[in-house]
């Protein structure tokens, strides 16, 4: 007898909640039938725009085969650009690494007059259109420009050359790490790096034992980041480095001229292996968006 | 370890937070910097911990100039208000953290630290908390295990900033009286800061009022509830009556009508007096310095509380004790024990 009192009763509570849960449901969403049309849609822009493309690129880059692939990336230019690919992003990873943690820091632990400014002045390479960001390059450092002639004086060769194609790539590349930072180290404030060193510790230690280990998802972050822009930057590359064969032509640089000179299984391989650079990527920001959230939380 | 401050300013734009502050604290001693926000409290004690420098003054610990040394430098332990541990330690590794970066000549071996920091948290009572993260503390344990971990390079002097301001009350009264034991178990000279009358006036030796960037009084808390020195300091701590008064040739005057109260050497001008709640006694109508209607009275544990509409128009609230009857409606006479007149 008590069994079954027990019973109704839970019936009826569960039966209250399905309902109350049902109300809310219609209460939050839309008819079933413009729900069906959005998703629709969604979806249809998805294939056409992001995922048709990248279908196609794998396609043709295996159209003649999986050898001919391969044979596409052993060729001694694509070699020579994956190698300066990878070298300029080396570079630029670095120098922004050291440049966004500084700013970041100075930004997010200090008040000093022109901060605003140096905020708006780290974002200036994302508004400003790439071409321009290497034509400033040109300007400086060219035949014709303000250290031109200085520069060739003591034989030192910057346009058309690594330097200048690591140079443009920094540039471009500069506010990723320090974006991803500033925001968290606001966020996070002084008081921790205050306890540190009431506890004694130096500003070394204070980096590298309490600072540190807070922002490191967000380094990282930064750092993906900052390095898939690096590795797949085309305008300001292209404007500085003069497209020598074998020497000065980055991937995407490849990829524009096997297509125009009709290889296009080469350019299609090329392309797939900045392709799946934009594959691990995603997949790698997801994960360090997770950790990155937890630091945001922090115990407070 | 004596800890003294001398003439300090210290001003954030036009803003002064600290104006002209002198202040000795004895060995041993607890002292409560007690003010409204804004006081400059807080900014006293960062400058003494060395977070924050002044404008002027002089700051010494031990009879040592302090200004000379950075934070580092000045082994003060530090008590933030909202905790600041090192949120990707365990609780084991904050406490172990002031004593892992002292320099390799003076450092304690491995099993030094673990046992140092073992007698902390036995301290704290919170041993068992050693493998957790901050986040997966209360509030209440983060705070204990702040104060392990001020503990932990064996300061000169402990300086805590608001310590109980962002835990609950319950907590906040169980930690009150911990820190008091735990004070007097390891005696180190402490200053705490707070805008709760009771916690100062609970746990310091002596207290600290502050307003504006200036020191109002500085006594036991016997003497600044009893005998408090200024307007503002009768007005911060416990609850006071304020009327507007005059002195005009030896008489007190509320709204024009002379009151029966001694003005002996009070200076004529415009004053406020002040009296606490449960200092008002009530009588039968005519009998005493004031008189009034009772609006409405309602009980609060051991005393009433009594809204009462003086003859002038002004209305106040006192505590009578729960045996006098008082209803709403009755007119009774009402005559201050004690009260304080305060120019201005």
């Amino acid at each position: 007898m008590a069994m079954q009192i027990a019973d109704s009763v839970s019936l009826s509570v569960s039966d209250a909640k399905a309902r109350a849960a049902a109300a809310r449901d219609n209460l939050r969403t839309e008819p079933r039938a413009v729900r069906i049309v959005i998703i629709a849609l969604a979806v249809t822009f998805l294939t056409v725009f992001v995922v048709l493309p990248l279908v196609v690129v794998f396609a043709h880059a295996f159209s003649k085969g999986i050898l001919a692939y391969l044979a596409a990336l052993a060729e001694p230019e694509a070699l020579a650009a994956i190698r300066l690919t990878l070298l300029v992003a080396a570079i630029s990873v670095g120098l922004n690494l050291v440049f966004g943690l500084v700013a970041a820091w100075a930004i997010a632990k200090f008040d000093f007059p022109g901060k605003t400014f140096l905020i708006t002045l780290i974002d200036l390479p994302f508004s400003v259109s790439p071409v321009i960001s290497g034509l400033v390059f040109v300007l400086l450092f060219g035949a014709q420009g303000y250290f031109g002639g200085w520069l060739r004086d003591h034989d030192i060769q910057i346009l058309f050359a690594v330097p200048g194609i690591a140079l443009a790539t920094t540039f471009v590349t500069f506010p990723f790490v320090a974006r991803a930072l500033i925001p968290l180290m606001q966020e996070q404030g002084t008081q921790e790096e205050e306890a540190a060193i009431s506890l004694g510790a130096s500003g070394l230690q204070t980096f590298f034992r309490v600072t540190l280990p807070n922002i490191k998802w967000g380094v990282l972050y930064g750092v993906l980041l900052c390095n898939a822009r690096a590795m797949g930057e085309f305008g300001a590359v292209s404007v500085v480095s003069g497209h020598i064969r074998g020497e000065t032509n980055t991937m995407p640089l490849l990829v524009e001229i096997l297509y125009n000179e009709y290889h296009f299984v080469a350019a299609f391989a090329i392309a797939s292996l900045l392709a799946m650079l934009a594959l691990i990527t995603l997949i790698a920001k997801t994960v360090l968006e997770r950790h990155l959230d937890e630091g945001y939380a922090g115990d407070h | 370890m004596t800890i003294e401050v001398r003439n300090l300013v210290k001003t954030f734009g036009s803003f002064k937070a600290l104006d002209g502050v002198d202040l000795k604290v004895d060995s041993g001693e607890l002292v409560a910097l007690l003010g409204p926000s804004g006081s400059g409290k807080t900014t006293l004690l960062r400058i003494v911990a060395g977070l924050d420098w002044p404008d002027a003054g002089e700051v010494l610990i031990n009879g040592e100039d302090a200004l000379a040394q950075g934070a580092r430098e000045r082994h003060v332990g530090f008590v933030f208000q909202h905790y600041a541990l090192f949120r990707h330690m365990t609780v084991f590794e904050n406490v172990a953290f002031g004593l892992r970066v002292q320099p390799r000549v003076v450092r304690k071996d491995e099993a030094a630290i673990r046992a140092r920091v073992k007698e902390l948290l036995d301290l704290v009572q919170l041993d068992w908390l050693s493998d957790r993260y901050p986040s997966q503390l209360s509030g209440g344990q983060r705070q204990r295990i702040a104060l392990a971990r001020a503990l932990a390079i064996e300061p000169r002097i402990l300086l805590l900033d608001e310590p109980f301001g962002a835990l609950d009350a319950k907590v906040r009264k169980e930690l009150r009286k911990w820190l008091r034991s735990l004070h007097h178990e390891i005696n180190v000279t402490s200053i705490f800061v707070t805008h709760d009358q009771e916690e100062a006036l609970e746990v310091a030796n002596r207290v600290v009022v502050m307003d504006k960037g200036r020191i109002e009084q500085i006594g036991s808390p016997d003497d600044v509830y009893e005998s408090p020195a200024s307007a503002f300091v009768h007005g911060f701590i416990g609850e006071s009556i304020e009327l507007p008064v005059r002195v005009e040739g030896g008489v007190i005057r509320l709204g024009g009508r002379p009151l029966a109260l001694a003005a002996d050497g009070l200076a004529p001008g415009a004053s406020r007096l002040f009296v606490r709640r449960h200092d008002m006694l009530v009588g039968p109508p005519g009998s005493g310095a004031f008189e009034g209607i009772v609006h409405h009275v309602r009980n609060f544990g051991p005393v009433q509380r009594a809204e009462v509409a003086l003859s002038d128009g002004k209305t106040i609230e006192i505590d009578a004790p729960r045996d006098k009857e008082l209803r709403a409606g009755d007119t009774i006479g009402l005559e201050p024990r004690r009260y304080r007149i305060f120019a201005g």
